[in-house]
């Protein structure tokens, strides 16, 4: 059957420049002296340490948990001792550190006990949860869990399931060779997502600039008797991005404020198939992957590495030339240049390319834009980038959204074609990460505001409470006065008859004021003038009162203070916990590294207590020195 | 601002401000070498003086402004505007009058509004106005192409050394027929004026038809170049046709046919490399198109009820007056909102 294609807007034809690294079939990269695993390998949470320094781990043992449910598992790529949970140095244009297990492998390479599943035996909750702890993560660069992209939306069935093979970046091979070597393991592991997203058809895209890999997809899917379309798409830059492999497989076009599930169609990296077939079906957890290593070479090859291998062994396996004065991670269009090759390879290093200065000369002086609007024309999303360009200079935030900056995916082609040599890209880059960082203050503010509104309301209602209890107390000792006038008029007075009215008054005055008071408390400040009110009131009959009995109006009085004690310190108890809720608590988004020193420090003070107490035991006599360095 | 060193690492190496200059000025050739065919190395002689006074123009200004002269004065941008100026200006116009457009086009229309990509309307087309409006016996005057006139006695003529007299300076064809029909009052009906062939040529004046042929040829090459698009040149000369066509067809006596007004005057120049300015023009292809026709219909009302010569200029200019707002409403979809709204 004949897959009708479509056509995508846009675009740039650069040179391929693939062949130097599929002459050689995928070689296996040697184990390092170390490995160097970062936790933190792909979008959304950090994934926590399961390890301890000094550790045993075995080769597919979790050495980081997921951290909520946009994260991935992180694993020991061998096994071997974990020497240090440290910072180090992190495959990024920023050359910033990342927290990462460092392990010394024992050249054992002993596997965890494997267990391999059935995934249509599981519920389709529970193979998401075990891609998640397999670590398997978008290979194709984005590094974004798997998982978390395995559910159709609740309306709309996925029509498409597309399989991303067309690797449109130059010098890139790595998921060529692996197609065309391991296209039957693909093709198996693409079962695992048609079923999960209950996907009616799989399309397999591949740019037609690599007919060894199409033709090992084909033979696969004919073999295993699928009904899956491998399809060859027209080789132009950046038809890879999984926005234009769906556009061009099913005319669907997926907007920057859209999910691809709500337009019916998913689209995953082959690679990452693979890797979700071997987690489930072999029970092996991502510790490898392969990596194109082009460039300025001897050798140039891909590679299958271990996550965690130091770039420097593996840029040796393919001896640089003697002019090679950089190295960058992904391809030349949307990679960037290792700051060290220090960083260990991880989950997004799909290719090294070695670099010289004939290769990658330095870019010609900027020039001013003179809107001559090349860069519209290769926009893939159809974007205006020399007017986004002049809004970002401009620091005019506010046009470049309006101008859909957040549907740029960066793929460099209106950098690539501009006359004067802009780097528009970088400026498009600036723009967003300028737009982030206002969301990100406004938000902060936001969150002060509240945070001061609440405390203010909160300052007030403590104000009334204690207005209230103070009334409360002077009505108190207002009704204790009245008594013991009462009472000492009683002594005095004993046989004054009309006591009727008087009688009645004065036990209505008591118990009114009391569960008035009492509720006053639970409910509003509202409350609070009634109680001055009810306080003063007695004042008036109190004077000729003359109660019946000495005794009773006492007994009351008495209850009435044990009542009120016990509300306010209740309310006082209310309170102290409502502060304790309002106030952030520092502790609670501590970062691994703070936890630990936290824990440190806990536990050199309580070994500190420990000495302490032995020392107080054993000399009774100075029991008051140690408090001295205690403090 | 910027790091170090940027993806993408690969860059169109055939891509620079430079070639794209270059190709303009390849594209004029043809029209150049019609022009230079049918009046002389006088047209050469009015090209390289222009150019002179640009660069001259430009490098006081880059200096100035504290710009690297190397890498600006070597863009040609200068230079393609010097040459539309020397091929829209009479071509024995005097040499100082070139050389006031000129630096009037680079000074003030260029880089006083920023230099390079910053101006706002078409420097050569400033020129051409700010001259017209000054000296407008002088710019009025041209030759009929076609009659043998020495090189010595135009260089003359150019230097200032003679007078200048009524012989070497006549009106446009699209001047004369105006004239004409205006002076006619009826009694003059446009296609007796056309047998005069000697002024009128084939369709639209003796000698001149050829150079707007030459342009065309230049503009259409450009545009399967890529460097433009076929939105505003097709947009201008649909909309000098168009209504050059409804009042022709209502009164064919006294309005000339769009085939006319296509060949003469600066149309040809005007809608492959004036409303073709990258920098001073819409940028959006609906955005283009719009431009082109109202410059189209505009030069037309002009060129036939005004009181100038030709429309393209203003038309031109009044048309980058209303760019910004053209652009902003003609903005296209994007890639995944094209059902939207």
């Amino acid at each position: 059957m004949l897959q009708r294609l479509f056509s995508f807007k846009g675009g740039v034809k650069p040179e391929t420049r693939k062949t130097p690294s599929v002459q050689e079939p995928i070689g296996q990269a040697p184990l390092p002296a170390r490995l160097v695993v970062p936790l933190h390998q792909s979008i959304g949470g950090v994934p926590n340490p399961l390890v301890e320094v000094g550790d045993r781990v075995l080769k597919g043992q979790a050495i980081g948990g997921a951290d909520g449910w946009v994260s991935a598992a992180a694993h020991a790529p061998t096994s071997g001792t974990v020497l240090a949970i440290e910072d180090h140095i992190a495959a990024h244009p920023s050359g910033l550190p990342t927290l990462s297990v460092v392990i010394e492998p024992d050249g054992r390479d002993q596997w965890i006990a494997r267990t391999p599943v059935d995934h249509r035996s599981l519920p389709p909750e529970r193979v998401r949860e075990m891609l998640r702890d397999a670590g398997v993560v978008g290979l194709g660069g984005a590094v974004f869990p798997s998982h978390a992209k395995l559910t159709a939306a609740e309306a709309v069935p996925v029509d498409e399931l597309v399989i991303n093979g067309a690797e449109c970046e130059p010098y890139m091979t790595c998921d060529d060779m692996l197609m065309r070597e391991r296209g039957e393991e693909i093709i198996r592991g693409i079962a695992i997502f048609r079923d999960l997203l209950a996907a009616r058809r799989v399309l397999i895209g591949i740019e037609d600039n690599k007919p060894a890999a199409v033709a090992a997809m084909q033979q696969a899917v004919q073999q295993l008797g699928e009904d899956y379309q491998v399809v060859a798409v027209p080789t132009r830059y950046p038809a890879g991005g999984a926005k234009q492999l769906i556009r061009v497989l099913t005319g669907k076009e997926v907007p920057a404020s859209k999910r691809s599930t709500d337009l019916g169609v998913q689209c995953f990296n082959v690679a990452t198939v693979y890797t979700a077939y071997r987690a489930l079906a072999h029970g092996e957890p991502v510790i490898s992957r392969i990596v194109t290593l082009t460039g300025n070479l001897e050798q140039p090859r891909n590679w299958e590495v271990r996550l965690g291998t130091p770039l420097r062994d593996l840029v040796a396996l393919g001896k640089a030339k003697a002019d090679t004065d950089r190295y960058l991670m992904g391809g030349p269009m949307m990679g960037f240049e290792l700051p060290s090759l220090e960083a260990p390879v991880v989950k997004a290093t799909n290719c090294i390319i070695a670099g010289s200065p004939t290769m990658f000369p330095a870019n010609p002086p900027e020039m001013p834009c003179i809107r001559c609007g090349a860069c519209a024309d290769v926009c893939p999303h159809e974007l205006q980038p020399f007017e986004l360009y002049w809004f970002a200079r401009a620091r005019n935030f506010g046009k470049t959204q309006e101008y859909h900056i957040f549907d740029c995916i960066e793929c460099g082609c209106c950098s690539y074609v501009c006359p004067s040599h802009i780097p528009l890209v970088q400026y498009f880059r600036f723009a967003k990460s300028e737009i982030w960082s206002r969301e990100r203050e406004k938000n902060a503010a936001d969150a002060a505001k509240a945070r001061f509104e609440l405390r203010n309301a909160r300052e007030e209602r403590e104000q009334a409470e204690k207005a209230e209890r103070l009334a409360r107390a002077a009505a108190a000792r207002a009704a204790e006065k009245k008594a013991a006038a009462a009472a000492a008029a009683a002594k005095v007075a004993n046989a004054v008859a009309e006591a009727d009215s008087a009688a009645s008054a004065a036990p209505e005055a008591g118990p009114a004021a009391t569960p008035s008071a009492a509720t006053a408390v639970e409910e509003t400040v509202s409350v609070t003038p009634v109680a001055p009110a009810t306080a003063a009131e007695p004042e008036t009959p109190a004077v000729s009162a003359t109660p019946k009995a000495p005794t009773t109006p006492v007994a009351p009085a008495f209850d009435a203070e044990a009542v009120k004690k016990a509300t306010i310190v209740a309310a006082m108890e209310r309170a102290r916990a409502q502060r304790a809720a309002v106030q952030p608590k520092n502790t609670e988004q501590l970062s691994f590294e703070q936890k630990r020193q936290l824990a440190a420090v806990d536990a050199r003070r309580a070994a500190l207590q420990a000495a302490e107490s032995a020392t107080a035991a054993a000399a009774p006599e100075r029991v008051t020195r140690p408090e001295g360095p205690a403090e | 601002m910027m790091d170090f060193s940027t993806p993408p690492f690969l860059l169109l190496e055939r891509s620079s401000v430079r070639r794209v200059m270059l190709q303009v000025m390849l594209a004029l050739l043809p029209g150049i070498a019609v022009y230079a065919w049918l009046i002389g190395p006088i047209i050469i002689v009015q090209l390289v003086i222009a150019t002179l006074a640009a660069l001259a123009g430009e490098a006081l200004m880059l200096k100035l402004r504290r710009k690297p002269l190397g890498l600006f004065l070597t863009d040609g941008s200068a230079i393609v505007t010097a040459w539309l100026i020397g091929l829209s200006f009479p071509p024995l116009a005097p040499w100082w009058l070139i050389v006031v457009g000129t630096l009037f086009a680079i000074v003030v229309a260029k880089h006083l509004y920023g230099g390079l990509g910053q101006n706002p309307f078409n420097p050569a087309m400033v020129a051409f106005a700010a001259c017209i409006v000054s000296f407008p016996a002088l710019m009025s005057q041209w030759p009929p192409l076609g009659f043998d006139v020495s090189f010595a006695d135009q260089f003359q003529l150019i230097a200032g050394l003679v007078p200048r007299i009524d012989v070497m300076s006549g009106a446009t064809p699209l001047d004369a027929m105006k004239t004409a029909l205006k002076l006619g009052e009826g009694t003059v009906d446009v296609a007796t004026l056309l047998a005069t062939r000697d002024v009128f040529g084939a369709v639209a004046g003796r000698g001149w038809e050829w150079v707007a042929g030459g342009y065309l040829l230049g503009g259409l090459w450009m545009w399967q170049r890529k460097i433009i698009t076929w939105q505003a040149p097709l947009g201008f000369l649909v909309g000098l046709s168009l209504l050059a066509a409804a009042l022709w067809a209502w009164n064919p006596q006294q309005f000339a046919s769009p085939l006319f007004h296509l060949f003469s005057g600066g149309a040809m120049l005007g809608a492959f490399f004036i409303v073709t300015d990258p920098v001073s023009g819409c940028t959006t292809p609906k955005g283009k198109l719009i431009f082109g026709l109202l410059a189209g219909l505009i030069a037309y009302i002009i060129r036939v009820f005004g009181g100038f010569p030709d429309g393209v200029a203003f038309s031109v200019l009044l048309m980058n007056l209303c760019v910004p707002l053209i652009d902003m409403y003609s903005q296209p979809p994007i890639f995944g909102l094209k059902n939207e709204k």
